[in-house]
């Protein structure tokens, strides 16, 4: 059956599309865009598919070649795979559609070497999350990330010293990675993670495994920006095209939090990690120091781009906290704010490039009546703040009271203090753009209405209801990640 | 008139008449012999390019245009990398895995058909890692010229 190969299907479309890019682009410029939305497309079906497998059948381990682990590749999905493949694909495939008209204006000419590459990033960071070998995760993540150093150096003028000091933070990053990985191999002899996960607690006390996890946490710490690492993603993406940003925004530092969870919890065991060397608490400190500075940041920023990138910093911060408390209700809030913050960084982002397709406006100051010259384009925006903020029914809401509960059940205040400092310094950062859109002009000033391009607009509002619609049903993103988080935390 | 030649040194010029030939033969042979020997489809790949940049170095970007012109480049890049997924996909067509070689029926034996399925999968690579190469030569070359 051809349902039986929908995990490596996911991988090879994505390589054929890419490198039959070129080809299409030479028969017409114009039907790159298309085609990259087609493949983006069939990689979120067989998402879906491979979500709907897992939930119904269990896990699924394909072996390519016929070869067994641990000497062959695998390929794993378990639920946690799955569902983050299913918001990756799914960001990549809004994108796509969102990204023609926006993508025609700021890269005019450059279709061609830009699908090729946009799929190529699809495709790389479907391979992280979809693989269950050590060292192929590491060849995805150099896939994607030279991908994405090219995307983001397509941007503005400054974009290339943001994509040169982005290429420097990876290239360290993927270094101390591949260095971890090195040292697991030499003292295991295996790359397939769950083989990894059953030598591993024979070398407990070794200090060569302490280096081990030390480098791959500075490293996958790096690639998910988070707080004293997140030097490069505040330039990326303020200069980096609109549609990049967004696509990069939703899942490539998502990616890298789902490696981390991955190679904390599945090769290294959460009780090593937890107990043993204190790694996680380590990590929910930086996250929580990190979330205030993302805040506070964002609120010294007023290009509209650059205070999404750090309220991202912030995001990304409530995300490892989650993962770090490690007890069942933080782990599944951390999850789930992958899912809210991928639709709500999306949505923003791409609204931030609506209003940059329509007046070039990047100020915050100067947007003023915007909430009439583009009514839904805005109302969109509104819904994802309030999102962020966390003001319920919005997904953001159930995201936070997960995190807020967990920290509570950890017994620590400390972090449940900080959730709710945030949380008003996010409403601060974004009333400031509400006070411009809705309330800078006055009440009898004409604005014609000049509202974004359907293909723009359709994503945007998707996005808007997804949110909606998400925290409403909360539960049911929620009993799925609980599956996994109760199979694998005690 | 003839565009003239960026090279006038004649013994560059007659050495590369001499020994490109040579250089593509042997990269064949290296791609040919990659599953049962030393080499492979990248080496040989690497091998094909070099051939080919002293091919122009020698004769000049415009003569090597003539035989590989980038467009060209671009669609033998993608070729190469629709042979290895298509040998790939060939394996789940006949009810195999992902390049699952052996059951292809191609060989008398599972471990002949591998053997045809990797030299598949060497030319799809040798082709690609040739094209990128000699791309990527063409642009530095290119951007030295000022064009």
């Amino acid at each position: 059956m051809i349902t039986d190969h929908l995990p490596i299907l996911l991988i090879v479309i994505g390589f054929f599309g890419a490198f039959f890019t070129p080809i299409i682009g030479m028969i017409r410029k114009e039907l790159c865009s298309p085609w990259a939305t087609f493949i983006t497309m069939l990689q979120f079906l067989i998402s879906l598919l491979l979500l709907y497998n897992v939930i119904t059948a269990g896990n699924i381990s394909y072996w390519l070649g016929g070869w067994q682990p641990p000497w062959g590749i695998e390929y794993a999905v378990d639920i946690l795979n799955a569902f983050v493949l299913v918001i990756v694909a799914g960001v990549c495939f809004s994108v796509s559609i969102y990204s023609r008209k926006s993508l025609g204006l700021e890269v005019p000419g450059k279709e061609m070497p830009l699908y090729t590459l946009y799929i190529l990033l699809s495709t790389g960071m479907l391979g992280i999350v979809v693989t269950g070998d050590i060292f192929n995760l590491y060849v995805f993540l150099e896939i994607a990330s030279l991908a994405a150093y090219a995307l983001i150096a397509l941007g503005d003028r400054q974009s290339r010293m943001a994509s040169f000091n982005y290429m420097i933070m990876g290239t360290i990053s993927a270094s101390f990675i591949l260095m971890g990985i090195g040292y697991l191999y030499v003292m295991t002899g295996s790359l397939n993670m769950a083989d990894l996960s059953r030598l591993i607690p024979a070398l407990y006390g070794s200090p060569v495994l302490l280096v081990a996890i030390a480098m791959l946490v500075v490293g996958l710490s790096i690639k998910t920006a988070l707080f004293p690492l997140h030097t490069w993603l505040p330039d990326a993406y303020t200069h980096a095209p609109s549609a990049i940003s967004a696509l990069l925004a939703g899942t490539f530092t998502k990616v890298g939090i789902y490696a981390l969870i991955r190679v904390m919890f599945t090769v290294i065991s959460p009780s090593y990690v937890i107990e043993t060397v204190p790694v996680m608490s380590m990590l929910t400190w930086l996250a929580a120091i990190g979330i205030l500075a993302g805040s506070v940041l964002a609120i010294a920023q007023y290009d509209i781009k650059r205070m999404l990138a750090y309220s991202s910093v912030s995001q990304i911060g409530y995300i490892i906290l989650g993962v770090g408390l490690a007890n069942n209700i933080a782990m599944t809030g951390g999850i789930l704010h992958i899912l809210s913050h991928s639709l709500m960084k999306v949505g923003l982002f791409m609204v931030a490039g609506a209003i940059i397709y329509r007046t070039g406006i990047k100020n915050i100051y100067q947007l003023k009546g915007m909430g009439k010259k583009m009514p839904y384009t805005m109302g969109a925006f509104v819904v994802g703040a309030l999102s962020m903020i966390g003001i319920p029914p919005t997904i953001g809401f159930a995201s936070k009271f997960y995190l807020a509960w967990g920290a509570l059940e950890a017994g620590n205040w400390v972090f449940v203090v900080v959730i709710l400092l945030s949380s008003l310094l996010t409403a601060v950062y974004f009333w400031r753009i509400f006070e411009n859109v809705y309330f800078g002009v006055h009440e009898t000033e004409e604005i014609k209405k000049d509202e974004a391009p359907l293909s723009m607009l359709l994503p945007i509002i998707a996005f808007a209801v997804l949110i909606l619609l998400a925290g409403l049903f909360a539960s049911l993103p929620i009993e799925v990640i609980k599956i996994w988080v109760t199979g694998v935390l005690p | 008139m003839k565009a003239a030649p960026v090279s006038n040194d004649i013994i560059l010029r007659t050495g590369a008449s001499i020994m490109v030939p040579v250089i593509l033969l042997w990269g064949l042979y290296v791609l040919i012999h990659g599953a049962i020997g030393p080499g492979g489809g990248f080496q040989a790949g690497v091998i094909l390019a070099a051939g080919f940049i002293l091919y122009t170095t020698a004769f000049g970007l415009k003569e090597a245009k003539k035989i590989l012109s980038v467009k060209l480049l671009m669609v033998i890049a993608s070729t190469g990398l629709f042979i290895y997924a298509g040998v790939g996909m060939l394996a789940i067509i006949f009810g195999g895995n992902f390049l699952e070689y052996g059951v292809i029926p191609i060989g008398r034996t599972p471990a002949e058909a591998s053997k045809y399925g990797i030299e598949m999968v060497e030319l799809g690579i040798g082709l690609t890692v040739m094209s990128i190469m000699l791309s990527i030569f063409y642009d530095i070359a290119l951007k030295e010229k000022g064009e």
